[in-house]
């Protein structure tokens, strides 16, 4: 893919909370990254760390009492007369009929648990006629026939029969098949997919990975990853971002972060992946510690209490800031950043 | 699907023939049998009776005879159509109960019907809108309705009734209408008195089915297939209308089963209270007077109504639940 090509997603220091009676929890706290058409960018981090709040932040649908707090969602639309134009979907009401034309419309969701996702008592081609009828004028029989199109385009075998099947009658591999065709059934521009194979067991979580791959090549869409898995990272991305505590820690195209990565953050998740070739029966190395808990959010760096090269001094009194340290490839970290001389 | 109807007839059969055996053991239970207690009664009044008058009583009625055999005499007349004799209002039990069950099938199935036209919409607005002022308001009001005892609310209205409008809100007939046979202004007037009584026997039963359908969306709405209808650009009404509420009925359709016999005799109290000529005083009054042929009976139809219930709420969770369908007819 170009370079120079412009990203029809940008989410821009984006911060969304949590009100809850007990304190707020920053559940993403200011998050800025690129989407761009045809590519696949992965969202990577542990669980909590804001991926999925970050995923439902984007389509407007952050269950209360949550909301965003600060930051833009820019959607680039297709250039018409020569002009692209952009949208602003943090600008737009949550229920407003304008994000509704653009949720499961230009961005669709594939949720991470596909055991749940489908309503267990309505047919598979039922929900997928209902959501491609929402924003596309089909009759009932063209809708039921899109369907059928759409379910054998993600490989469920005797697709025919397949529209009048109940979720609960379907495996887990099919009924996550089954989600991808729902998404597309209005053939978005982005595809976010929360966690698409966590559920899965390993040659299902292959072959949906495949499935995902081969629908980008032939629609040219682009595909939203989000998963604690740095295998399915590996194996998908261009663009990775690594989250920790909401925060974007490390960003960049997948091959520097895996093969450079700065952030000790990073650094330690690719050093905790079981390899082929390490050797057996000695433990692996792990992170100390575990994620704080969100109302007693560390100051300074939200790593610094668990980071193997913390500065004393610095890391835990002066918040850092994504910055550039290689092409592309953006760290907010001290170890590569000077520190700010004034105190806050 | 006709196997699994035909497993359920034979079960049914078996309930019901338990319920008359049970019915008939327990009525009899208490010492002394309606002859005693008729002589109680007609002592108390100062009647003479003699002696002789109530051994051909008894023998009439086989009360001389061990409990078994007068069992199987009653049972040998239900099969003949035969439900036996009320000893209390010696008359055949058919005609004594006759008009009384219409009455309260009309007055049970107005109080079904008002219970869930509210139950339902509460209960999803108090869901869909947790914590807000409206959900406060209506949990405060269910609350009340669940505490308050229904033939407590049936004597305070009647109180109010009396002394603002010097009206007798009691009963399902005015008194003109009371002994006349069945016309339009009977009819009319039967419309007219109908309201209050199902809206009391109604009351706790909706307040509860509030709660119920309150606490199903709730767990319905945190679903992910709530979150999936969203992402696809669902309207909030539609959505919820068309997946959650749809899933959050199906504990509403089995407790359909409990709700035909249950308006039946949960209603006796206000009945007595209202002067409905519905089955519930009738039932108190055979069981006070050990009229074991009239209360079997009755018992027996409620036994009837809760497995026709059942029934009932089985064949709607089959058709609103598919994964419920698929299991039967495996």
């Amino acid at each position: 893919m170009q370079d120079d090509r412009q990203p029809i997603l940008s989410v821009r220091n984006l911060k969304t909370s949590f009100f809850t009676d007990e304190g707020i929890v920053r559940a993403v706290d200011g998050a800025s990254f690129d989407v761009h058409l045809g590519q696949t960018l992965g969202i990577v981090g542990e669980s909590g760390c804001g991926k999925s709040v970050t995923a439902l932040s984007i389509l407007g649908i952050v269950p209360r009492p949550g909301r965003i707090v600060e930051g833009d969602i820019l959607l680039r639309r297709e250039p018409e007369d020569g002009q692209a134009h952009e949208i602003a979907l943090t600008s737009l009401g949550d229920s407003s009929s304008e994000m509704r034309s653009i949720r499961g419309a230009e961005i669709a969701l594939v949720f991470q648990e596909p055991m749940t996702s489908l309503s267990p008592v309505h047919t598979i081609g039922n929900q997928i006629i209902g959501a491609a009828r929402l924003h596309r004028k089909l009759s009932k029989q063209e809708a039921s026939e899109l369907a059928v199109e759409l379910l054998s385009l993600v490989g469920i075998p005797r697709a025919e029969a397949a529209i009048d099947s109940y979720p609960f009658q379907l495996s887990g591999g099919l009924r996550q098949r089954a989600l991808i065709a729902l998404a597309l059934s209005c053939d978005p521009r982005l595809l976010i997919a929360d966690e698409p194979t966590t559920a899965l067991d390993v040659t299902t979580q292959a072959q949906i990975l495949d499935l995902l791959r081969s629908l980008q090549e032939q629609n040219g869409m682009a595909i939203m990853l989000i998963t604690h898995d740095m295998g399915v990272i590996a194996e998908m991305a261009d663009q990775v971002v690594v989250m920790y505590l909401g925060r974007v820690v490390e960003e960049g195209p997948v091959d520097t972060v895996f093969g450079e990565s700065k952030h000790p953050y990073t650094q330690s998740l690719l050093r905790s992946i079981p390899s082929i070739h390490s050797t057996p029966k000695v433990q692996l190395p792990t992170i100390t510690g575990t994620i704080p808990h969100p109302y007693n959010r560390p100051a300074g760096c939200p790593f610094h209490p668990r980071c193997p090269d913390v500065i004393p001094g610095v890391c835990d009194k002066h918040e850092p800031e994504l910055q550039s340290v290689g092409d592309e490839h953006l760290v907010s970290c001290f170890l590569y950043h000077p520190v700010p001389e004034t105190s806050p | 699907m006709l196997a699994y109807a035909a497993r359920r007839l034979v079960l049914a059969i078996f309930t019901l023939w338990t319920v008359t055996v049970l019915s008939f053991i327990i009525i009899q239970l208490p010492p002394g049998d309606f002859v005693d207690a008729y002589m109680a009664q007609l002592s108390a009044t100062q009647s003479n009776v003699s002696e002789q008058h109530f051994e051909s009583l008894r023998r009439q009625y086989a009360l001389d005879r061990p409990m078994y055999v007068q069992y199987l005499k009653w049972m040998s007349g239900i099969f003949s159509g035969d439900f036996g004799t009320s000893m209390m209002w010696r008359k055949s039990v058919l005609d004594v109960i006759g008009d009384r069950l219409a009455m309260t099938m009309v007055l049970s199935l107005g109080a079904i019907i008002l219970t869930w036209a509210v139950a339902l919409p509460i209960g999803i607005y108090s869901a869909v809108r947790q914590y807000s002022i409206g959900d406060y308001v209506f949990t405060f009001i269910g609350f009340i309705g669940l505490g308050v005892p229904s033939f407590l609310l049936a004597l305070v209205l009647m109180y109010f009734g009396f002394t603002l409008f010097d009206s007798d809100i009691g009963g399902l007939f005015s008194p003109e209408y009371q002994l006349e046979p069945w016309s339009w202004g009977k009819v009319k007037d039967l419309l007219y008195h109908l309201p209050l009584p199902a809206i009391i026997i109604g009351l706790s039963g909706t307040a509860e089915l509030i709660r119920v359908m309150r606490a199903n969306l709730l767990d319905e709405l945190r679903k992910p297939y709530v979150i999936t209808a969203r992402a696809a650009g669902m309207s909030e009404r539609t959505l919820v209308l068309k997946y959650p509420v749809r899933v959050a009925l199906n504990p509403f359709a089995s407790t359909v089963g409990y709700l035909l016999p249950y308006i039946l005799s949960g209603s006796v109290i206000v009945s007595v209270v209202l002067g409905l000529p519905t089955l519930g005083p009738l039932l108190l009054g055979s069981l006070v007077a050990q009229d074991m042929f009239l209360a079997g009976t009755i018992v027996m139809m409620l036994g009837a109504l809760t497995v026709i219930g059942t029934f009932l709420s089985d064949l709607l969770l089959m058709w609103i639940d598919p994964r419920i369908r698929f299991e039967m007819v495996q």
